[in-house]
Order: structure tokens, then C-alpha cells, then sequence
């Protein structure tokens, strides 16, 4: 590839993320429902289970990893529907930039504008739930690494149902099962750090998935966009 | 070499050469069943803790391995299929999810029945029962997608990304679960001769695991030649065929 089109892919990048912003700006339902759902499901769990601080504390981590879970899961569908719809997704295959780095854009505006203000509320769901404030920074620091592979492997699956009506069911199906792993990590070092363990391992792992995911996810989504655009 | 290969993946010649293939796996698959169950139940003594109940392994471990091996060929085949275009690897491929998904099940069936008299619970949240929990739920999306997208080429592209996609993430999923709870027993057979299992078990647990092998391979030829005929309704060699059944 010569130099000139390798600094204009950079710039389609730049285009693409600013025009994607731009349309989140318009429609703001579309990122902030799934943060008021955030809200709301994390703190119907108090009012089913009462009010105990105790166990509260003791469940917050994985309930509040649970929720951020659901809600990045809400926010897949719309992340290629638009796009799809009326045609603007064909446009951005057939210009001579790396579909899949176009495709990463996309995603990290999906994580600005759901993974970034998930992180900033949960202390608001930690108070909640009594977390101390450092098992809050804590949970921050996890949400901070797992959100962005909810976003990366979600994608492959939004991609692969983008051309299916009531695809939205399929797609939860579809990811759920390969969101175990994040969830896993994510929850458990919160709990391990209260427990008192050290938590560098699990953060550490939580960062490999992300590198992994940051590397491949892209590519996978890219094919399964232009199997589903046909 | 790459002609013959061609020539095979056509959907017509891969269906006379399957119809050739199942007698070969189906008549082994009959005998080794019988011999291994009659082995494994009969002639089998039984374990010095766990009495007559650990018979379920002769059924559980080689469903258990079957349910990833089937996936390992599913993905193989759905690679093969989105690589050279390739229709009979994408018939095969399809066939395979539904016998996985079964064997998977069966995997936690047995363990969960095998876990009420030994654990004295139905489910307990062990590593390995987990991640074979997320396993059915792999071949689950993978059926669901398959069966949502109408055309049937785009189909099995689509699922044929899930699958490559899948495997990436088993090896994830199984050591994540694995690092964060174990109480399953280690595992018994790790390499040939080095088992922990007297011969006399150990023999007709390997002839259940081929067994299940060769079933798999009949059946999945089976639904194969099926799903042809089914494509190809259309085409004058499905026509005669259906005549002569």
C-alpha cells in the first residue's frame, strides 16, 4: 500500500468516526436507553433481594458486570442497523480502505458512547450497593478493559444478524455465550480484591482478551458484514 | 490432488461417495457399541468407591469428547467451505451441529445423573460442567443462525464465521471457567498408557469413544445425503434417485 492511501484510510477513519458521533448526536435514545436501563436493572436487585447491606456488598460486583453485560447487549442491534438500512454500509465496503479498520471505527464509537458512560455511572451504582471506594476504583478499572470487548465481540455477532428481521433475540444468543470469559474476570476481581487477594492476574487477563479482541474481532465482524450486505 | 478434491466436493458425487462411506462406519458403529456397553456394564467390576454408579462413564466421557471434537470437525468444515467454496463441506458442516448439540447434551445429562449420587446434588457449578453448559449454547446460536437466514448459501457462510469465531473462544471460555471454580474430579485418562483406570475399564471406555466416533460419522453422512437431496430437488440426478428409493 503507498504512503497516500494509507493517510487516507487514516482520514476516512477520522470522516467515518466524526459522522458516526454526529449521528449519535441526533438520536440520543438510541445509546441512552440502554444506560437508564443500566440504572434501573442494577437497582431492582436491592428491592427483590432487600435491603441488607451485607449482602449487597457481596453480590454487587457480578450483579453490576451482569447489568453492564445486558446493556452493552441492548445497544448491539442499532450498532450496523442504521447503516444497513439505508444503504450508507454498501458505501463505506466500496471505498479502497481496509473494510475491517473502518469497521473497528464504527465499534469504538459504540463503546464511546456506551462502554465510557457505563464506566462514569458505576460509582453511582456502586454507592448503591455499598461498595467501599476502593472496590469501586476497582470495578471501574475492570469495566474500563472488559467494556471494549463486550463492543469488539458483539459486533461480530450485530454483524451477522444486521439482515434479519428479529434478529435482536438471535444476537444475545449469539454473544452471550462468548461474553462468559470477561464476565468471569470482571466480576471476580472485585470480589478477589476485597477478599484481599492481589488482582494483577485477572486484570492482566482481562487486557489479553482485549489485545485479542482489539486484533481479531475487527476482521470477523468485516466478513460476516459483507456475508450479511451479500 | 486439488481436482480430485473438487471433483468430490461437487454435492453429486459427495453423495454417491457418502452412500459408499456409511456402510463402512455404520456395521463398526453397531459392533463396538454392543461389545463396549456389554464390557463396560457387564463384564466392567466394579469401582472400589464409587460401586456400579461410575458405569455412566463408559457413556458420559465419550460424549463429553465428542461434544467438542464435533465441533472442532464443524469448524474445520465450515472453513473448508468459506476457503474453497466448497458445497459438500458446507453440508457437512451443517449436518454436524444438531449430532454435537446432542452429544453435548447427553454430556450433561449422565454427568448431571452421575453427580446426584456422588456430589448429592443434580447441578453443581464445576468447571468442566460449565463450560460444556456454554458449549451447548455455542451449538445452539449456531443452529438458531443457520436456520434464520433463508438463503442457504448465506447461511452457511454466516454460521461458518460463528463457527471459525467459536473455536477461538472455546479454549478461552474452557480455561477461564477452569481458573475460576473446580471441583471436578482431574481428569482420569490423560494420555494413552499413563491413565489412572485399571485396563479392565479403561479398554471399554476407549471402545465406547470410537463407537460414538464412527456413529457420529454415520449419521452426520447420513443428514448430509439428506440435505442434498433436498438442495438439489431440483436437478434431474435427484429425480432419478428418488425413483429408484
Amino acid at each position: 500500500m503507498s504512503r497516500s492511501v494509507s493517510q487516507s484510510s487514516s482520514r476516512a477513519m477520522l470522516e467515518l468516526f466524526r459522522r458516526d458521533l454526529k449521528l449519535a448526536g441526533r438520536n440520543k435514545s438510541e445509546w441512552l436507553n440502554p444506560l437508564l436501563f443500566f440504572i434501573f436493572a442494577a437497582i431492582l436487585f436491592p428491592l427483590g433481594i432487600g435491603p441488607d447491606s451485607a449482602i449487597l456488598t457481596q453480590i454487587a460486583p457480578g450483579i453490576i458486570w451482569v447489568v453492564a453485560l445486558l446493556a452493552a447487549l441492548l445497544s448491539l442491534d442499532s450498532m450496523f442497523r442504521s447503516d444497513y438500512e439505508d444503504g450508507s454500509l454498501e458505501q463505506v465496503v466500496l471505498t479502497p480502505h481496509p473494510f475491517s479498520l473502518l469497521i473497528l471505527t464504527k465499534i469504538s464509537v459504540h463503546w464511546l458512547l456506551t462502554g465510557v458512560p457505563l464506566i462514569l455511572l458505576s460509582p453511582l451504582l456502586a454507592t448503591f450497593f455499598h461498595l467501599d471506594s476502593g472496590a469501586t476504583f476497582i470495578l471501574m478499572k475492570t469495566l474500563l478493559l472488559g467494556t471494549p470487548v463486550l463492543s469488539l465481540v458483539g459486533a461480530i455477532g450485530s454483524a451477522l444478524t444486521v439482515g434479519l428481521r428479529r434478529g435482536s433475540m438471535l444476537l444475545s444468543l449469539l454473544v452471550l455465550p462468548l461474553y462468559v470469559p470477561v464476565l468471569i474476570f470482571g466480576a471476580n476481581a472485585v470480589a478477589a480484591s476485597s477478599a484481599g487477594l492481589d488482582i494483577g492476574g485477572h486484570l492482566m487477563i482481562i487486557a489479553s482478551l482485549l489485545v485479542l479482541s482489539i486484533t481479531l474481532a475487527p476482521l470477523a465482524a468485516a466478513a460476516a458484514l459483507r456475508i450479511s450486505i451479500g | 490432488m486439488f481436482k480430485a478434491i473438487t471433483k468430490l466436493a461437487s454435492l453429486r458425487n459427495f453423495y454417491f461417495f457418502a452412500g459408499k462411506l456409511i456402510p463402512w462406519f455404520g456395521w463398526p458403529t453397531l459392533i463396538l457399541l454392543l461389545v463396549g456397553l456389554y464390557w463396560g456394564l457387564v463384564v466392567a467390576p466394579p469401582d472400589y468407591q464409587q460401586k456400579d454408579s461410575y458405569r455412566i462413564i463408559f457413556i458420559h466421557v465419550p460424549a463429553a469428547w465428542m461434544s467438542l471434537f464435533i465441533y472442532m470437525v464443524m469448524a474445520f468444515s465450515a472453513a473448508a467451505s468459506l476457503i474453497w467454496k466448497t458445497k459438500a463441506s458446507e453440508v457437512f458442516a451443517n449436518s454436524c451441529a444438531p449430532i454435537g448439540a446432542a452429544f453435548t447434551f447427553l454430556a450433561l445429562a449422565t454427568g448431571s445423573l452421575w453427580g446426584k449420587p456422588m456430589w448429592g446434588t443434580w447441578w453443581e457449578w464445576d468447571a468442566r460442567l460449565t463450560s460444556e453448559l456454554v458449549l451447548l449454547f455455542l451449538y445452539l446460536g449456531y443452529i438458531a443462525l443457520q436456520s434464520a437466514i433463508e438463503d442457504r448459501r448465506t447461511a452457511a457462510r454466516a454460521t461458518a464465521i460463528l463457527a471459525i469465531v467459536g473455536v477461538v473462544n472455546i479454549p478461552i471460555i474452557h480455561f477461564s471457567v477452569e481458573w475460576w471454580f473446580t471441583l471436578h474430579q482431574g481428569p482420569t485418562v490423560t494420555k494413552m498408557g499413563k491413565a489412572s483406570m485399571d485396563s479392565s475399564m479403561l479398554i471399554p471406555l476407549l471402545i465406547m469413544a470410537v463407537a460414538f466416533k464412527t456413529y457420529f460419522f454415520t449419521v452426520a453422512l447420513m443428514r448430509s445425503r439428506n440435505e442434498i437431496l433436498e438442495r438439489e430437488s431440483h436437478t434431474k440426478w435427484v429425480q432419478e434417485e428418488r425413483e429408484r428409493l
